[in-house]
């Protein structure tokens, strides 16, 4: 701890906060300081209290003990704006955006008085420019990914000239091109001085980029260290307080029946980027799992609804399950074939936020004709699933049977995962099934997808984490606006490739069996 | 069979109709832009226009009758921003509460003065084109009321629109936790639009008892705060929308009068109904369009923010 012999000026710094919802202590007596021209990275699992203590760093919370210092002066945040005017910005994990309004009236939201909206715009291209992080300031922001999202995130943040930059996970829905750029932002933020706490699953970047890290298990302070003297497994061991689990690599056994085919997709789209699909074609088989990688906005939504049957395609033949052509059908007769989805989108997607855990279980599972019969839920059924879905999965929560919302991130995605699962589908269609979850919990639902695809479930992985479909995909094809590369097997591709695929450059790689080598 | 001035006096009592309607439903417009559902607006006009009333009775200043029955509005709506705002309780309950509230308030407060008259807002006239065929009358020759309501109309769809306070209104009503986490204060903003949402049916109120039927009588808001509220729902939460809604039941429901009056062989009930339907068929269309974007998305939400 502290082994720096000079350590620079810290400019906001949390003294022995503590914070107690009811009976849980989310934060006991945890300390960290973020110093001028330092990265300082927090690292923790999910329910660690990593939010917790942000919050009461920018006065969205208030300690019930120990104090906070900015420039070495106590200092209370009453709200958020005082934390603001104070130079302290934060990069939420959950955006702080307007849907309704345009990119650029959601950036004026973030800055003090009255900002003309053609000036700021013209700052907008300024800040993208120079940071790489391409925005569209008149996009209607419900229109854009989540990837889009959080760029618009980080240039309200920046045009807001902060001392103290926040970033709550900032990486985990960039491409890896796209985090350089982000991590080049990072350190021009800190060689002008300011101070920079970056949140951060990825325990290869945090020991990059950042000069310290603190790490909390539980709420509690475990230790600071110096992560560029760290490994990635003793920074994993810090955080969880045990080994992390890498998922087994299956030796290879024989592929079954294409479970879902889908041929000559081309889906108009609604006019916005990313909307319109191209000449899609997939095969997954039982036994295996394809990855489609790319950058958010490039289609991936629109083909995961078209999968789903929430939007449906003209074609009916376009898309077969199970040898049955499901073009026209809706999710509930897809569910019906076996099929299984998981939408990126945890809570109001995949989860009714207001229902009860126990109710969500019913959204994918009426009708399997096991739990709701003859139009009759039978509760002792639907219970029974209910509990064999947490304790299955591992899902942690405080109470009996909390609403959704109430559960971290990391333990809702382990329930959806699993309420999927559990209907015993020959098919699963996740899209980003590890977004903004903790390591443990990520490894955990990587290796249950595996075992699926062992059992003979043929499974199609949408994520945006490019090393997490090199860690557990049979095959990755990539897709960029709209259009998908034909999935080649993983040891025959390179990181570099999928990089280069993901930006564009078809010619580079793109498919590997159909005669289309470029060199 | 009709000549151009019984037109322009059929106009002119449109817009007079219309008026007291745009008046309370733009002030609903911005409460409900800035999330929150005030069902308090008939209540709120009718004790404008008890309080307009009296006041101007009393005083002889038809000025100060209407300055009270703004204040009077305001200070209902106040009682519905604190237990709607401040206490989070249920806005439809507290709404409703607020109306039977203030119809019972009116009742008490113009009991004594059923039967009287007054002599009614001036209409100004406006030299050189109030002379004009037709449109003169209706658009020039009108009462302060109605000029008041186009200038609240530019200056409320300007303001939502092209300022900064008009685009935190909205915010704080598309995603308060958001607009609370950048540090805009909620539920103060929350409150100031409620309380112009007051100030503007306690003026629909006071257009009502001194310009448009200048007597007091113990329901004459008969429904039209009920009316203001299904307009903003159909103008998909836009002002110059409201317009048009306004305008549109307004007419038909002064055309109607008159079909009845050439004794057509049409039940009068059913053209009694007819402005009702017109709004209904109206709304029904408007949403099948999809032109709207829908309500604000945190309307009826109550904020509590965190500690």
């Amino acid at each position: 701890m502290g082994d720096v012999p000079d350590p620079p000026h810290a400019l906001l710094e949390a003294v022995k906060l503590t914070k107690r919802f009811g009976s849980l202590v989310a934060n006991d007596h945890v300390s960290l300081a973020i110093r001028a021209g330092e990265t300082h990275a927090l690292l923790g699992e999910n329910g660690a209290g990593k939010s917790t203590l942000v919050k009461m760093m920018c006065g969205l919370l208030q300690a019930d003990s120990g104090e906070l210092l900015y420039d070495g002066a106590p200092i209370v945040f009453p709200d958020p704006a005082s934390s603001r005017a104070k130079g302290v910005g934060v990069v939420f994990q959950h955006f702080a955006l307007f849907d309704a309004l345009s990119v650029v009236e959601n950036v004026a939201l973030g800055l003090p008085g009255h900002q003309k909206l053609a000036v700021l715009a013209a700052r907008i291209d300024d800040c993208v420019r120079r940071y790489g992080l391409s925005v569209e300031p008149y996009r209607r922001v419900g229109e854009l990914s989540v990837g889009e999202r959080q760029r618009v995130e980080i240039v309200r943040c920046l045009l807001g000239d902060p001392r103290v930059l926040i970033l709550d996970e900032p990486t985990s829905v960039l491409t890896p091109d796209e985090s350089e750029n982000l991590f080049r932002t990072v350190d021009l933020l800190t060689d002008e001085g300011r101070a920079v706490l970056f949140i951060s699953h990825k325990l290869d970047e945090v020991r990059r980029l950042c000069h310290r890290a603190t790490v909390l298990r539980g709420g509690k302070f475990i230790a600071e260290v110096d992560p560029k003297q760290e490994s990635s497994a003793s920074l994993a061991r810090l955080m969880v307080g045990a080994d992390v689990p890498r998922t087994p690599r299956v030796a290879a056994h024989a592929l079954g029946e294409p479970r879902l085919l889908v041929r000559q997709l081309s889906v108009a789209g609604d006019g916005s980027r990313g909307s319109a699909l191209h000449d899609i074609n997939i095969e997954v088989r039982a036994g295996e799992i394809v990855g489609i990688a790319g950058v958010a906005g490039n289609g991936q939504t629109t083909l995961f609804n078209v999968l789903s049957g929430e939007t449906r395609v003209a074609d009916h033949e376009s898309i077969v399950i199970d040898k049955v052509a499901a073009g026209g059908l809706g999710p509930t007769e897809r569910r019906a074939l076996r099929a299984g989805f998981v939408p990126e989108e945890r809570l109001g997607h995949a989860a009714a936020p207001d229902m009860r855990l126990s109710d969500n279980v019913l959204l994918t599972t009426h009708g399997d004709g096991e739990i709701v019969r003859r139009g009759v839920i039978h509760r002792s059924v639907l219970f029974a699933r209910f509990q064999k879905i947490v304790k299955g999965f591992d899902v942690r929560f405080g109470g009996k049977d909390p609403k959704a919302r109430r559960l971290s991130g990391g333990n809702l995605q382990k329930f959806v995962i699993g309420r999927e699962v559990l209907r015993d589908p020959v098919l699963i269609v996740v899209d980003q099934p590890t977004w903004g979850v903790d390591a443990s919990a990520a490894a955990f639902i990587r290796t249950t997808l595996r075992e699926r695809a062992a059992q003979g479930c043929a499974v199609l992985v949408v994520s945006q984490d490019l090393d997490e479909l090199l860690e557990f995909a049979d095959r990755v094809g990539v897709m960029c606006e709209g259009r998908l590369t034909a999935p080649v097997p993983v040891a025959e591709t390179s990181r570099e490739a999928i990089g280069l695929a993901m930006g564009g450059s078809h010619g580079a790689h793109a498919a590997g069996g159909e005669g289309e080598h470029a060199a | 069979m009709l000549d151009a001035a019984i037109i322009g006096a059929v106009l002119a009592s449109v817009v007079a109709a219309a008026t007291t309607l745009l008046l309370a439903s733009l002030g609903e417009l911005v409460a409900e832009r800035a999330g929150t559902l005030n069902l308090g607006v008939e209540g709120m006009m009718i004790v404008g226009a008890a309080v307009g009333y009296v006041t101007a009775y009393g005083s002889g200043s038809l000025l100060l009758g209407t300055l009270a029955a703004v204040l009077a509005g305001m200070a209902l709506s106040l009682v519905f921003a604190v237990l709607a705002i401040w206490l989070a309780t249920n806005q439809v309950a507290s709404g409703l509460a607020t109306t039977i509230l203030g119809l019972g308030l009116a009742g008490l407060i113009g009991a004594s003065f059923v039967g009287t008259q007054l002599a009614g807002a001036p209409q100004l006239h406006i030299a050189g084109l109030t002379e004009l065929p037709i449109l003169g009358k209706a658009l020039f020759g009108q009462d302060a009321f109605v000029y008041v309501s186009f200038l609240l109309l530019a200056a409320v769809t300007y303001t939502l629109a092209r300022t900064r306070i008009g685009l935190v209104l909205r915010a704080v009503g598309e995603n308060h936790a958001a607009a609370h986490a950048l540090g805009h204060p909620v539920r103060g903003i929350r409150t100031l639009a409620v309380m112009f949402g007051g100030a503007c049916a306690g003026l629909a109120g006071a257009h009502l008892s001194l310009a448009y039927t200048p007597f007091w009588a113990a329901d004459m808001t008969a429904g039209r705060g009920w009316i203001a509220l299904a307009l903003v729902v159909f103008s998909a939460w836009r002002p110059l929308w409201l317009l048009g809604g306004a305008y549109l039941f307004g007419a038909v429901s002064i055309l109607q009068l008159h079909v009845q009056g050439f004794g057509l062989g049409i039940p009068s009930q059913f053209l009694s109904a007819l402005p009702y339907l017109a709004t209904i068929i109206a709304l029904v269309v408007i949403s099948a369009l999809k032109h709207g974007r829908g309500a604000p998305a945190s309307l009826g939400v109550p904020f509590v923010p965190d500690r």
